[in-house]
Order: C-alpha cells, then sequence, then structure tokens
C-alpha cells in the first residue's frame, strides 16, 4: 500500500478496511491531534463537556489536518471551525474563546523581551512609536469571554463584554481587560503608528493613562522610537 | 555521546526535582519539536537544564522515511536547537509523518524494499551533513507487515548503518511490541542486532488492546512502567554489548518525580550488573 492510500484512510472515516491493524495507526494519528486541542483550548473543553469535544474535535481534524509540524500551534482554523459548526451555535460565544486560547498558547512561546525603564516614558512625546513585547496579543469581542474564561480557570474579572489583552511579564501570559478603546489604540501602535495618530483614531473616552499603566505593570512595553 | 548511564525524556513537572536531586538520572532527553517556539518557559527550562544534564535531541518530525523531500525549514530548527543547547546526541525514526502538506503527527510504518532504502539513506545523509552530526535511527513499533517488504528490520537497519554511518538508538519496548503483533521472536531479533552501533536504548511502557478483529494488540503507549520482560530483554543486551545510556520514556499518564526515578535506578542497577 502507498503512502497516498496509507493517508487517506486516516483522515476519512470509514476507509480502514483493508488490513485490521490500520486502523491502529490511524487512531494514533488522530488521537494525538485530539490530545492536542484537548491541551491547547481546556476552557472550550470544560464549555462543552470533554465527550463532546473529543467528538468534534475528531471532525475538526478529519476536516483541517495540520499543515505544520508545530503542533504548539495546532490550530489557529479552530475557532473558524467553531463559527461554522451548527451543533454549537446556540454558545455564540466559542469562536472568541477559542481566539483567547490560541493567543495564550502564542503568548506562551513568543520571543523573550527586555521591558524598558519605565522612567523613558516621561520623555514621550505624540511623535513617539511604542514597541511592545513579543508575547503581547490582543483579542476583540462583543461577549464576556474573560469573565467566561475566569470562571473556568479561577480569579475574577469585570461582567460585561471586554476586548482582551495578553501580556507575559516572565513565563506565564495572562489576559487583561482592556478599557473602551485600548484595543483600538494597540492596534494601532502595533501596526507602527505614532502615538499622536493612535489617538487620533481612538474613541474620546479612552483613558490612556490606565492602558500605559497596565502594560508598564505587566513589563510589555520594550521601547521607544521617533 | 551520552553517558553510560539512565537518562529521562523531560517533563516540565519534573524540572525541579532534576536540577535539585537527579538520583540516577545522568542525562535527559526532549522532543526536538517541543522546543522550536521562539522563546518563553520551555526555551528557558531547555537552557537551564543544560547547565546541569548532557541533552539528547530525539526528533519526532522529520519524516526520514517520507516520500516527500525533507522540510527545510524543520531541518534548519533542528540544527538551531541542536547548535545551541548543544545537542550531545540527536536522533531520529525509521517512520514518515508527512504526506503532502499535512502533517499526520505519528510515526507511520515503512515498506522494507530498495526503493525505501535507498530513500531512507538518502535523506539520512541529507540530515547528517546539514546537521553536522550523526543520526542516531530508531527502530519502530510495528502493528503491521507490508507485503512488499523484502528485507528484515535488522538486516534493513544494519544496511542503513552501513550506507550512510548513521548510528542506532535501539528501542527494547519497539521490539517487545513488534514481536508480539508481528509474531516473532525478540530474542532472536535482539541476537541479530548490531548493537555495535547502538549508541542509545530507550524503554517504555506498553499496553494491551484488542484489534479490529478481536486479536490482542500490544501498543506503544509510553504511558506505564517498564515491563518486566522489556527489563530482561535490555539486561540481556547489556551482558552482551556492554552498558549503554538507557533511556526511560514516559510520555502519556507521567508519574510524579520519584516514579520515574524509581525507573532510571531500575536502569542503574541493570548497567552495574552488566
Amino acid at each position: 500500500m502507498t503512502q497516498d492510500s496509507f493517508a487517506d484512510a486516516v483522515f476519512q472515516a470509514g476507509k480502514i478496511a483493508d488490513h485490521p491493524r490500520l486502523s491502529v495507526y490511524a487512531n494514533g494519528v488522530t488521537k494525538s491531534l485530539i490530545s492536542v486541542l484537548e491541551a491547547g483550548f481546556p476552557v472550550i473543553r470544560q464549555l462543552v463537556g470533554s465527550a463532546f469535544f473529543a467528538e468534534m474535535a475528531l471532525i475538526f481534524v478529519r476536516s483541517h489536518p495540520p499543515k505544520s509540524r508545530m503542533m504548539m500551534l495546532y490550530s489557529t482554523e479552530f475557532a473558524v471551525f467553531l463559527q461554522d459548526f451548527p451543533p454549537v451555535a446556540t454558545l455564540p460565544y466559542l469562536p472568541d474563546m477559542a481566539r483567547l486560547e490560541q493567543a495564550l498558547r502564542e503568548s506562551y512561546h513568543a520571543a523573550d523581551a527586555l521591558p524598558m525603564d519605565p522612567d523613558a516614558l516621561s520623555g514621550m512625546t505624540e511623535t513617539h512609536r511604542l514597541h511592545f513585547a513579543p508575547s503581547l496579543r490582543i483579542v476583540r469581542s462583543t461577549w464576556p469571554i474573560l469573565a467566561v474564561w475566569r470562571a473556568h480557570v479561577g480569579g475574577i474579572a469585570p461582567n460585561g463584554p471586554a476586548d482582551v489583552v495578553i501580556l507575559r511579564p516572565g513565563f506565564d501570559p495572562a489576559p487583561h481587560a482592556l478599557p473602551i478603546g485600548g484595543a483600538t489604540l494597540l492596534e494601532a501602535l502595533l501596526s507602527g503608528a505614532t502615538l499622536g495618530h493612535a489617538l487620533s483614531i481612538s474613541p474620546p473616552e479612552l483613558d490612556l493613562a490606565a492602558v500605559l499603566t497596565l502594560l508598564l505593570n505587566e513589563k510589555a512595553l520594550i521601547g521607544l522610537s521617533q | 555521546m551520552l553517558p553510560l548511564r539512565p537518562g529521562v525524556g523531560f517533563k516540565p513537572q519534573h524540572f525541579q526535582d532534576l536540577v535539585t536531586d537527579p538520583g540516577p538520572v545522568g542525562w535527559v532527553e526532549v522532543h526536538a519539536e517541543n522546543y522550536m517556539g521562539a522563546g518563553g518557559r520551555p526555551l528557558a527550562q531547555l537552557r537551564e537544564l543544560a547547565t546541569h544534564f548532557p541533552v539528547s535531541v530525539h526528533g519526532v518530525g522529520l519524516s526520514l522515511g517520507g516520500n516527500d523531500p525533507l522540510d527545510p525549514d524543520h531541518l534548519l530548527r533542528l540544527k538551531r536547537l541542536c547548535d545551541a543547547l548543544p545537542a550531545a546526541s540527536f536522533s531520529e525514526h525509521l517512520a514518515w509523518s508527512t504526506h503532502g502538506d499535512i502533517w499526520m503527527n505519528a510515526l507511520l510504518p515503512l515498506p522494507y524494499d530498495s526503493q525505501t532504502l535507498s530513500q531512507v539513506a538518502s535523506h539520512i545523509d541529507q540530515t547528517q551533513t546539514f546537521l553536522g552530526r550523526k543520526l542516531l535511527l530508531e527502530n519502530p513499533a510495528s502493528y503491521l507487515t507490508f507485503a512488499e517488504s523484502t528485507w528484515d528490520e535488522v538486516d534493513f537497519l544494519t544496511e542503513l548503518v552501513r550506507r550512510t554511518g548513521c548510528g542506532l538508538l535501539l528501542d527494547v519496548n519497539n521490539v517487545m511490541v513488534s514481536s508480539v503483533n508481528l509474531q516473532f521472536d525478540a530474542g532472536d531479533y535482539l541476537t541479530r542486532f548490531p548493537l555495535a552501533f547502538v549508541e542509545e536504548i530507550h524503554v517504555a511502557g506498553h499496553e494491551q488492546e484488542l484489534d479490529d478483529q478481536g486479536v490482542s494488540v500490544l501498543i506503544d503507549t509510553h504511558s506505564a512502567p517498564v515491563a518486566d520482560a522489556v527489563w530482561r530483554l535490555v539486561a540481556d543486551v547489556v551482558r552482551r554489548a556492554g552498558p549503554k545510556p538507557i533511556l526511560i520514556e514516559w510520555d502519556n499518564d507521567v508519574p510524579d518525580w520519584p516514579v520515574m526515578a524509581a525507573e532510571a535506578g531500575h536502569a542503574a542497577r541493570l548497567l552495574a550488573a552488566g
């Protein structure tokens, strides 16, 4: 049998009849990929239950097999899959929760960076650009995903919908609620806008001091440039 | 080269125990692919471990037996990891894992024919040249044989050593698992195995399941203590070939440190007994 037919058998349910032991390999492939998803999306798993998660994950790994060997990031497509998976249509916040869990993993494995000296911020003007730790991630949501995440993982979070920023002061990424306009500001700054330009497109109720304090406290600012 | 002592497959939950009181453990092995991120705790822990122990880099992602060319990006990630530590040893599997652009995340079996032999030999050559280091090739745990096979597995591995100059990683649990599943004699297999080229031994636990026809099959799960029958085979190998670095692999349902240390202690006594 060729590697083509072997691979087809693994990813197509019901095609494993050629040899009674082929299913050992096929199960090995799907089980290992399902465990990767179980480890990567623990809160989604708690929300839908472990038996349902395993069934859903099997459908996902067959329709979205990994295209990379970097299992630590499998899979960014899971959130998109959840958006269009009818059995979870009654849990419309699941895709955003999956984006949050994926962003936490990305942050965990992101490059290390030295934080900037907070005193250097006193010389900051609107012409400056801000540089952030590579572990910073923003997850926008119209659902209270942080409150739901906290309810499953521990800790407390404000009720109500909020955009989330993930910050990693050491090796443990943690999600934080962003004040109104914070995500708009940070996305502009991350794309290289000057502080002045980022502020000009942010809503007037933005509390800049609150955002900067959070970033400094969590060691997410690594430098300024003109 | 690894020390002629027991080693353990590194699990993050054992980090503190390993760096404070490793007991009989003289080296550690990591799965290369878990340390290919850009930074964070995994790489920081690995850097610190490398100050305490020789580190063996064990790849599961190269797909040496794949029909596709080796992935140059993956080779580069391997080289960076091996050079940064630097790795005391590098090993990979006689298996395939990629199909086109799909990554199967499992070690899949190969027919032992002359075409596979040339293909694997060429991939080993390419890897050793690119990494600038010797590759230790691990014998697989098998659940079926291919009608296309014209080579015996031991002869096939021996010929790969002859053609490429690679070394061998003898996984004795894999021999046990394959011998039950394919109904051959494990002792005979090990008698014919070219022990002079073995630079590392793996032991692990396996579990028994039933296949689609209700026939008992041993699965290489790495989720249990090493079976007594496997220890006996290892003892026989050590008596004939002298001490070798022995790795305890325990990747699923990983126990607390004292259980790992006890398994390493078993290997240490066996090495001392010769």
